[in-house]
């Protein structure tokens, strides 16, 4: 076989701003930031805990901190994107998850549904085992 | 009929002569029926022999033709000129490298399809005189959307972390293994795991679901290669429990 005088042109990507490239890759890396609000969530639940460790007048402190106007901004927007995290993840659990009963594959809305139920039960459990009811 | 014309600019690169690659403006008529494949086939004939492109069936069936049209991978034979405005950007495939104008290179693409094994491995050879192997209606739409895929590598040029990690075995390559895994017939899924569930295999995917978005034949690779990160981990927990069994 004759050598093809190739010379292939490479283009380079940018590592820090593909994401920019379109709606698709956008949406994506703003599902992947709700990570760092639900990491700082988890760490101020465990800071309550530790403070709880401690007594009475610490754990006290802590609940008083909560309240601070900054503490429920920072919790309205962590509640905001572990919403937008949870819902779109529902949204695709029909693709990692398909049912076939015989030629049919179960509707979407039923998997996603179905999700939803065992967040509301998981939910009312929880609420449950708090001692609200 | 054509009533008005329409700027197509393409990118062009010819490796004896540019050390890289330059904006070029034709323009074309504009007919209501034309696809951007139509375009490109009426500069080559008219305006520009010099133009190179692939392209083979016309009809979304051979995969040839995928470019980036205005930044988003699609067929060239599958996009009407009807759904764009007054100027269309057409360039190679994202991701792969550009051998001259339009076309890319393949050879990544193709040596990563062939480490998957993408062809059935039966569990038993049977001699011909035995007959076919057969397969139910139901055994056969549990794979039948991944089959359809045409190796156009548009997914490639989709997702974002084929073109960061190139080693990454990609959403076609992984979503064919995954359609003879699924296969009544097939046996070779042990085999091909060995590079699936490796760590340039499926673990590479982060689920963006570009390639999903926009694969021209609705495979839905995204899906298959979260079926396979859920199948992996389930075999990882079997290995784990029986050798803790032992």
């Amino acid at each position: 076989m004759a050598k093809v005088n190739s010379k292939p042109y490479q283009r380079e990507i940018s590592n820090t701003r593909w994401y920019w490239r379109n709606e698709t890759y956008m949406r994506y890396i703003a599902r992947e930031l709700t990570c760092v609000f639900i990491g700082i969530y988890t760490v101020v639940l465990l800071v309550g805990i530790w403070r709880l460790s401690q007594g009475q007048v610490a754990y006290e402190t802590f609940l008083q901190a909560l309240r601070s106007p900054m503490s429920i901004v920072f919790h309205l927007v962590a509640l905001a994107f572990s919403v937008y995290h949870s819902v779109t993840w529902f949204n695709l659990t029909p693709k990692a998850l398909p049912i076939q009963i015989g030629e049919q594959f179960v509707a979407d809305r039923v998997i996603i549904g179905a999700h939803y139920l065992g967040w509301a039960v998981v939910s009312v459990v929880f609420i449950f085992l708090a001692g609200v009811f | 009929m054509t009533d008005r014309s329409i700027e197509l600019e393409v990118l062009r690169y010819n490796p004896e002569t540019d050390s890289e690659p330059y904006w070029q403006r034709y323009s074309v008529p504009h007919h209501h029926e034309w696809v951007v494949l139509d375009a490109l086939n009426h500069i080559k004939e008219n305006i520009d022999p010099t133009l190179n492109y692939r392209w083979s069936c016309h009809m979304a069936v051979c995969g040839s033709c995928g470019m980036m049209i205005n930044g988003s991978p699609k067929l060239a034979c599958k996009s009407f000129m009807r759904d764009y405005e007054n100027l269309i950007r057409v360039e190679p495939l994202a991701h792969f490298p550009i051998e001259r104008d339009l076309v890319t290179g393949m050879d990544d693409f193709v040596s990563k399809l062939a480490r998957v094994k993408p062809y059935l491995i039966p569990k038993q050879d049977k001699p011909v005189e035995e007959g076919e192997y057969r397969q139910t209606p139901a055994e056969l739409k549990r794979y039948k959307q991944y089959s359809m895929c045409i190796n156009c590598m548009i997914c490639y040029s989709a997702c974002p972390e084929y073109g960061l990690i190139p080693k990454f075995l990609g959403p076609a390559a992984i979503t064919l293994a995954h359609r003879y895994n699924l296969d009544s017939r097939d046996g070779g899924r042990e085999q091909r795991q060995e590079e699936v569930a490796s760590g340039e295999g499926v673990w590479e995917c982060t689920f963006v679901g570009a390639c999903s978005e926009a694969c021209p034949k609705h495979v839905d690779p995204a899906g298959a290669l979260q079926q396979v990160k859920i199948a992996s981990t389930i075999d990882w927990f079997k290995e784990q429990l029986s050798s803790w069994l032992k």
